[in-house]
């Protein structure tokens, strides 16, 4: 059953002020960070959404979250539609999905405890026990944190234990869904192994499902069940992670795959792939996004915008040659 | 100049301690490090092991609480730490170019780029007119589009690809005959990665420079290096050819990171390896080997022993005492 379903969301940022979008004519006075996106997360199950920087992936968590208002598109949790942010029913709704930050440091404050950290859901929320001193041992020790770091601050922690807290206070008022920005980040290799790790067991534990934002794609190889690559804002192939590491459909995301560094002197690559870099979100190229920088582009690439369209069960791409 | 020596860089027997309020940290033990000419050193290890403060110990730039405790450190055959003044102008950005994490801080934001790299040409006896010549030709050759033109667009113009492509530019217009790379592919996108790596690969075959190459991306240092360096600790803990160290890693650490790397596990698996316990305070440094705490075939002896270097193989070495049992099994 889908827990979360998106359909055509599109998030846009202003540019320039009314005064300049008027004495400029401009007609469109903004960039679309986020671009027609659909899609649909399942119960209990791990969704990745990768690509590089300025693909959009983490205004499309935000957006979800609603940290920033969508343009346009349908947001649709367990079923009911996200009401306004003013509504009753808001907190309601939102409570259900919580958000890990990038920054697993910078996104505490630096002038509470541990301790206030992960129970300050609570109180906004007037939610769980009574006793939320009581609540907050608990959470510790569901990340694996002794109670006495309780009382610490956030400069006392290492990167790895301040991201075992932004876990703990992402599943303080038991939601359903985490999305997880960034979750290994500036962590050591050793490290990064513990996290998702301890994600893993909570998922198996508590039913949880995850979006994982991230471009590290050795670790959603592991990790996710579902995955969506993005570009210039918009999903350019979907599809089960198996698959598409197997045979990745579309060319960007065969030249993200070679990309990375293979761990085995053996295994060099003579060449990048991929030349050139990600174009301009106030700039798009016509037609294919990917055309400029694609090794295969063809005259219709530079002329006709692909649709996202299925190639195989569960897989769709926005390529006129899929590769797989 | 005397004759050039075969090794650009010889780091021997180094310690570095930090004065702190509770006491002295010892950053760096008996670090030996050796950078043959033309060739390209990897160091790797985990944050904290002390890659930032060797390669500051080795251009001079220590913080003022460290202090130097042992060793020395040969540049070209002449010994960084007793250098004088003038010594260590010619030394940094002559003789050693750096290349830094983060190519934004690297580069002075309120002045064009073309000033920039006209001004790292200062030794240089030549007209501004040529230097801006030199200038775009290095543009041009690390892949900068229409670099003449360029020139006078400031840092914040350009995409984080392309400033570390300028910093690099910047580093090899005084010819250096060592490049420092700290973690210079950090800030960047794994295809903008890919494409920086290659560059560095082409240039050194070019200028014929060495490079050492800090990372803690195992992935990138199998990819470039010729020898690779881990530490740990503070401590260098193996070091050998880079096929030698990632095919038949000598130490447990060496072997612990290798893994752990996610991109290494070639089955899916929800149980990624991990290396449990944390790195030892350094205020208080274990009195035998550094991982015995987190060492998986760690024996009472380790505690006390400190582990002198075994030989594996030719430039191979690991600082270990269970290597005759370790590598047999």
């Amino acid at each position: 059953m889908s827990l979360l379903e998106v359909d055509n969301l599109t998030v846009r940022f202003r540019t320039m002020g009314v005064v300049r979008q008027f004495l400029t004519a401009t007609k469109q006075p903004w960039v679309e960070a986020v671009a027609d996106v659909s899609f649909e997360l399942r119960e209990a199950k791990t969704f990745a959404l990768v690509g590089e920087s300025g693909s959009g992936k983490t205004t499309l968590g935000r957006a979800l979250i609603g940290l920033i208002p969508p343009a346009s598109g349908r947001i649709r949790f367990g079923g009911s539609d996200r009401p306004g942010r003013s509504s009753s029913a808001w907190k309601r709704w939102r409570r259900q999905m919580a958000m890990m930050f990038q920054d697993p440091v910078g996104s505490l404050s630096p002038r509470l405890t541990v301790r206030s950290l992960i129970s300050e859901p609570l109180a906004i929320h007037g939610a769980g026990p009574q006793d939320r001193d009581a609540e907050a041992r608990r959470l510790l020790g569901l990340v694996g944190l002794p109670t006495d770091f309780g009382s610490r601050f956030p400069h006392e922690l290492s990167g790895g234990q301040a991201r075992r807290v932004g876990v703990a206070r992402a599943l303080s008022l038991n939601p359903r869904l985490v999305i997880a920005d960034e979750p290994t980040a500036g962590l050591d290799v050793s490290v990064q192994g513990e996290i998702l790790n301890l994600m893993n067991r909570l998922q198996q534990e508590l039913g949880l499902a995850y979006l994982l934002i991230t471009h590290n794609l050795p670790i959603v190889r592991h990790v996710s069940d579902r995955l969506a690559v993005m570009y210039l804002g918009r999903l350019v192939e979907t599809g089960p992670t198996d698959q598409v590491f197997a045979r990745p459909a579309h060319p960007y995301t065969h030249g993200l795959l070679a990309a990375q560094p293979h761990p085995d002197p053996e295994r060099r690559r003579m060449t990048a792939e991929l030349s050139g870099e990600v174009p301009s979100l106030r700039n798009r190229p016509p037609a294919c996004e990917f055309h400029t920088r694609c090794p295969f582009a063809q005259q219709i690439c530079r002329e006709v915008a692909p649709e996202l369209r299925e190639i195989a069960p569960g897989r769709q791409t926005r390529c006129h040659f899929p590769l797989a | 100049m005397s004759e050039p020596s075969p090794t650009i860089l010889q780091i021997s027997d180094l310690s570095v301690a930090y004065a702190t309020p509770r006491g002295a940290v010892r950053a760096l033990a008996h670090v030996d490090l050796t950078v043959p000419r033309g060739e390209i050193v990897g160091i790797v290890g985990e944050s904290g092991c002390g890659k930032t403060t060797l390669i500051s110990a080795v251009l001079r730039l220590l913080a003022g609480n460290a202090t130097v405790t042992s060793g020395s450190i040969l540049f070209n055959g002449r010994d960084v730490l007793a250098m004088n003044g003038t010594e260590l102008r010619r030394l940094r950005g002559g003789g050693i170019a750096m290349v830094f994490q983060d190519p934004m801080t690297a580069l002075n934001p309120v002045l064009s780029i073309g000033t920039q790299m006209v001004d790292v040409q200062f030794r240089e006896r030549r007209s501004t007119a040529q230097k801006r010549r030199a200038a775009a030709a290095m543009l041009k050759r690390v892949g900068i589009p229409d670099a003449e033109s360029r020139l006078d667009d400031y840092p914040h113009q350009f995409s984080g690809g392309m400033r570390q492509r300028i910093a690099i530019a910047m580093a090899l217009l005084t010819n250096p005959s060592l490049l420092i790379a700290d973690e210079p592919t950090t800030a960047l996108d794994v295809t903008m990665e890919a494409q920086i790596i290659h560059l560095l690969r082409e240039l050194k075959q070019e200028f014929a420079g060495s490079i050492l190459f800090i990372s803690h991306n195992l992935g990138l240092i199998a990819e470039l290096c010729d020898r690779v360096t881990v530490m740990y600790a503070g401590e260098v803990v193996e070091t050998g050819p880079v096929e030698a160290l990632f095919h038949y890693p000598g130490h447990p650490y060496t072997q612990a990171l290798l893994r752990c790397d996610p991109a290494r596990v070639e089955q899916k698996t929800v149980e990624l390896p991990t290396i449990p316990g944390e790195v030892p305070n350094l205020l208080s440094p274990p009195s035998g080997c550094v991982f015995t705490d987190r060492c998986p075939i760690a024996i009472d002896r380790c505690r006390v022993t400190v582990p002198p270097p075994i030989a594996l193989g030719p430039g191979h070495a690991a600082r270990c005492i269970r290597i005759p049992e370790n590598v047999a099994a």
